[in-house]
């Protein structure tokens, strides 16, 4: 390799280089100058770093807008993982944002560093089509996750979740890894692409229907599917609020988008396994995990006192709603999916905001701690409002475009058959049954009135700017969807897939 | 100017949120404005009606081209119809809410929020559009309910955002299905309605997309959630869910399911025509032995709506022009029951148990209310000279034509009507009974306020006009199932 490649490829990974930059700095900043200093202050330095870090490297993305492979697949950017790193740079600097106000820590500087490497794992994570790559960014991603979610010192709960969430996701790496290393032994090859031709001259394979059920419960547990999705309450519960957002937001971003690319890429081939013997494709496994992921995380969330909970089970709910989006034809898979969990992050995100002002000033997470929030808090109480909506599916907010164009996605079909309508009438349906606990939240914020004495809240300035930025930016995506998508969709055609 | 409404109605519910909660008076202000502005809209609209083959294209823009969905609104008849009785209700609503006083400005940013949907799904002529308008609608009934309501609000106000939503849920499938299946790449209702979808298909699909907007229509047996949503909703709520929000279902059904699926029209016909007329019967039946006084009213909107189901399926103009006139007629009376027994009694007597407002003597410290509650009466009887007699004449004519014995059984039920409905205005009204003195209620009840008397003179006024010139609205509706919207169903039916 001679120096002007390597210099091209230093272009090319320059917004994953100012990221991890910007952590050392972070890190340097906060251990070497501010020990002595309060810790708001503190806070905000290393939050507005992290911003600026973070800003950059969106504007390096705007500025180069690059086209390349680099290995052979190890490095790849096109136009749509660009945009999917830039909505996770945006997820990253509203976490930052949130995390301002929060006391959970004195390690300020360890805190945004973790946070900005975590960052960096996920560009990665988005930016390969290499198997090797995909597994080494997705564990630099998931160490610095448990960290953070034991960040709390001082709360058992934190370091139960932490344990939970480590135990579990060491075992889906192992499960991981085993599949990737099985569909290297059958194919030769660690690129995606590559594999998918081999896959494909193989024939139908048991080793790689093995391959594949591994793979499927390691990607299964990043984006807490049932069954895997046992450590997701708990992290949600017991991790710093901040670091919840991040876990439910960005990492799902990254996480979903890698788990289509490989399933749709690598497994194109093997959509619906073979006729003979008991070669299984992913479209029936995934159908599988994708109903009982709905049905499970729906009724679950009915029974939560606990908002933190509720929003765990809504979660893998929706993580559900979106693999339905992965069985559509063509372009319209990733781009349902993509306008899908992207929306879904920002919602949450701005979910969080809400739950964090009211467990900082509440002093709880509890369905009861809500109420009477929309006198005490009305600003507030509209954007969760809209926030919660959005999940359940009401128009016009982003939430309903996005579960709208993954049914209708799914459902469209060469042919004049409809083999997921089973999966379009279950998710529907079990939409309803999610009004039901979104509504049991708004039921305690609007109609439930608070005590005599309960005093208005004092909601953070910044807090309540992000909120009320993602709840017009939820409003808008709604009535006028094209946004994002129309972006989404031209990234899409310019990669010719 | 017919699009104004749906904006004039959002911003309304804006301005009355923005208001401050300490001046109702500022927000009632807002919201009268608002409501005549959006009556005046529809009205202006139905004046200035330009027709091409019967429909007048409002606006047309594309909006999610990836997804071939237009924002399109279009007006032909039965929309101005309805568009005329959403304003309507939406004055009266405003005006029989005037002694709200707890967080009055959330209240009618709400009731506009709802208005506004339904004005939307009036005039949309694209399913998606038409879709997002009527789930717009959802939401600001549970809070309606949930906040400001009485009986067993909190059952209530879920009960009816759920069913809601399932009946929503179910036409969904149905318009992505067919939307998938077409293979058009069009949500618009009039290319939909030009394309014939496979019989088998429809076999499934009609009664999937109609029972799912049949169930906000109070269809038997899914009606279980008007009663309850009814009684416990605050009386201008009740007053819109009677009034407009049923029409939507019915409105969905003829809309949506019919002209979509003719030939699934034709294999479920009779099975429909069963169940609107065991609503007919059923409805009345029921409201015959009800303590509650709402409850009368709400099973009495069932059986009502039960006609207008029923005129849907006969397949004849006669009795759709019926259905779509009984969807007028009876979000007015509706409108004006409810706003006797909730504002006018309810508010000041504080029960609406029949045998507790028996002994009250009603006529004499409310004869205001009396007397519009026996005008009322007699046209929710379908007496001649209002505007329900018409409207289930021509249901039962067109019924007749299609199914003479079911036609038969709904006369039945036309006939407990007049029961239930003399039974109740004797008892709350007319008894024999001594008055007890009652010990909370020391001081004469409060004498009806003008808003009432005005919202009321309103009501009355539109039944009265339309069932003496009925013609002022069948001109309107009858040339439009002559439009192209309506041509798939014409030819499925074959003529």
């Amino acid at each position: 390799m001679n120096t002007s490649d390597y210099f091209q490829l230093f272009a090319a990974v320059a917004p994953e280089i100012i990221v991890v930059l910007t952590a050392l700095l972070v890190l340097a900043t906060d251990l070497l100058g501010m020990q002595d200093l309060p810790r708001s202050y503190r806070m905000s330095v290393a939050a507005g770093l992290t911003t600026v870090g973070c800003a950059g490297a969106t504007a390096w993305m705007f500025i180069n807008p690059t086209v390349g492979t680099w290995h052979g697949g190890m490095f790849v950017i096109d136009p749509l993982n660009e945009l999917v790193k830039g909505v996770i740079l945006v997820l990253t600097v509203l976490t930052a944002i949130l995390s301002i106000e929060t006391r959970f820590t004195r390690h300020c500087g360890e805190y945004f560093a973790l946070l900005l490497l975590a960052t960096a794992g996920m560009m990665m994570l988005s930016s390969t089509e290499n198997l090797l790559m995909i597994f080494a960014s997705l564990e630099l991603l998931s160490l610095s996750l448990y960290i953070l979610v034991a960040f709390d010192k001082s709360s058992r709960h934190s370091a139960e979740a932490a344990l939970k969430y480590f135990l579990f996701g060491g075992l889906s790496a192992a499960f991981l890894l085993y599949g990737f290393s099985l569909i290297y032994g059958l194919t030769g090859t660690t690129n995606v692409l590559k594999t998918a031709y081999k896959l494909f001259l193989l024939g139908p394979d048991t080793m790689a229907t093995v391959a594949l059920v591994m793979i499927v419960v390691g990607f299964g547990f990043k984006v807490a599917a049932v069954p895997f999705h046992l450590w997701s309450p708990d992290a949600y519960q017991g991790a710093p609020l901040p670091c919840a957002a991040f876990i439910a937001s960005g990492s799902k971003v990254a996480s979903f988008f890698v788990f289509a690319k490989v399933m749709l890429f690598g497994f194109n081939q093997l959509g619906w396994g073979a006729e003979e013997g008991a070669v299984v494709g992913w479209i029936p496994l995934l159908s599988m995990v994708a109903a009982a992921s709905m049905v499970l995380g729906n009724f679950a969330a009915i029974r939560q006192t606990s908002v933190r909970r509720l929003l765990a089970y809504s979660a893998i709910a929706h993580a559900g709603y979106i693999l339905v989006g992965f069985f559509a034809v063509g372009n319209a898979a990733f781009a349902s999916v993509v306008f899908y969990v992207a929306t879904y992050a920002l919602t949450t995100v701005g979910a969080f905001g809400v739950l964090g002002v009211v467990e900082a000033q509440v002093g709880g997470d509890q369905l009861k701690d809500f109420a009477g929030l929309s006198k005490r808090a009305p600003v507030l109480a509209a954007c969760l409002m809209v926030f919660l909506l959005s999940l359940a599916g009401i128009p016009p907010l982003a939430g309903f475009f996005g579960k709208f164009y993954l049914f209708a996605a799914a459902l469209k079909n060469e042919g004049h058959t409809l083999p997921f309508l089973w999966l379009v009438i279950l998710g529907i349906a079990m939409s309803c049954v999610s009004l039901y606990y979104y509504l049991q939240v708004l039921k305690q914020v609007f109609v439930v009135e608070s005590d005599e004495q309960a005093r208005p809240l004092a909601v953070p300035f910044l807090t309540q700017a992000v909120t009320v930025l993602l709840a017009a930016v939820i409003i808008l995506l709604g009535c006028a969807p094209n946004w994002l998508l129309t972006p989404l969709q031209e990234a899409i055609v310019e990669m010719g897939w | 100017m017919l699009a104004w409404t749906i904006y004039l109605s959002f911003a309304g519910a804006l301005l009355c949120l923005l208001t401050p909660r300490t001046n109702p008076r500022a927000t009632r202000a807002v919201a009268l404005a608002t409501a005549l502005g959006g009556l005046f809209c529809a009205l202006a609209g139905a004046v200035q009606f330009k027709s091409v083959n019967g429909l007048e294209v409002v606006a047309n823009i594309r909006w999610i081209p990836a997804l071939g969905i237009n924002y399109s609104l279009v007006a032909d008849g039965i929309s101005l119809t309805l568009l005329l009785l959403t304003g309507i209700a939406a004055v009266a609503g405003v005006l029989f809410s005037w002694n709200i006083e707890h967080r009055t400005n959330e209240f009618f940013a709400f009731f506009f929020a709802l208005i506004g949907g339904v004005y939307g799904v009036f005039l949309s002529a694209d399913l998606f559009l038409l879709f997002v308008f009527y789930e717009i609608a959802i939401v600001p009934k549970y809070f309606l309910i949930a906040i400001w309501g009485s009986t067993r609000r909190d059952y209530a106000a879920m009960k009816l955002a759920l069913y809601s939503f399932i009946g929503s849920g179910m036409v969904l499938v149905g318009m992505l299905a067919a939307y998938a299946i077409s293979g058009l790449g069009t949500f618009d209702l009039n290319t939909l309605a030009h394309y014939s979808f496979a019989p088998e298909f429809q076999r499934w699909a009609f009664p999937l997309v109609f029972v799912g907007f049949a169930i906000l229509a109070g269809m038997w047996p899914f009606h279980t959630w008007a009663p309850t949503g009814h009684s416990a909703a605050p009386t201008a709520a009740s007053m819109l869910l009677a009034g407009v929000v049923m029409k939507l279902g019915a409105y969905g059904c003829l809309r949506v399911a019919m002209t979509l699926f003719p030939e699934g029209l034709k294999m479920w016909q009779h099975e429909l025509a069963a169940l609107a007329v065991m609503g007919i019967v059923y409805g009345a039946l029921v409201a015959l032995v009800q303590k509650d006084f709402k409850f009368v009213i709400g099973y009495s909107s069932v059986s009502h709506m039960g006609f207008v189901l029923l005129g849907l399926v006969t397949l004849n103009e006669i009795g759709w022009s019926g259905a779509v006139l009984q969807m007028f007629s009876h979000g007015v009376i509706a409108g004006l029951l409810f706003g006797v027994v909730g504002r006018m009694v309810y508010d000041r007597a504080h029960t609406r148990e029949l045998d507790a407002l028996e002994v009250m003597g009603l006529s004499r410290a409310l004869p205001f209310a009396a007397v519009t509650f026996v005008i009322a009466g007699f046209a929710s009887m379908g007496m001649p000279g209002f505007s329900g007699f018409i409207a289930e004449l021509q249901v039962l004519i067109g019924a007749w034509q299609a199914f003479p014995k079911l036609a038969m059984i709904a006369g039945v039920g036309i006939v407990i009507g007049v029961v239930y409905t003399l039974k109740t205005t004797a008892k709350v009204f007319f008894s024999d009974k001594p008055v007890k003195a009652d010990p909370h209620h020391e001081h004469a009840l409060e004498p009806i306020s003008v808003p009432e008397r005005l919202g009321a003179a309103l009501l009355i006024f539109c039944t009265v006009v339309v069932g003496l010139f009925p013609r002022l609205l069948l001109d309107l509706i009858v040339p439009s199932f002559k439009s192209p919207l309506f041509d798939g169903l014409r030819k499925g039916l074959g003529w």
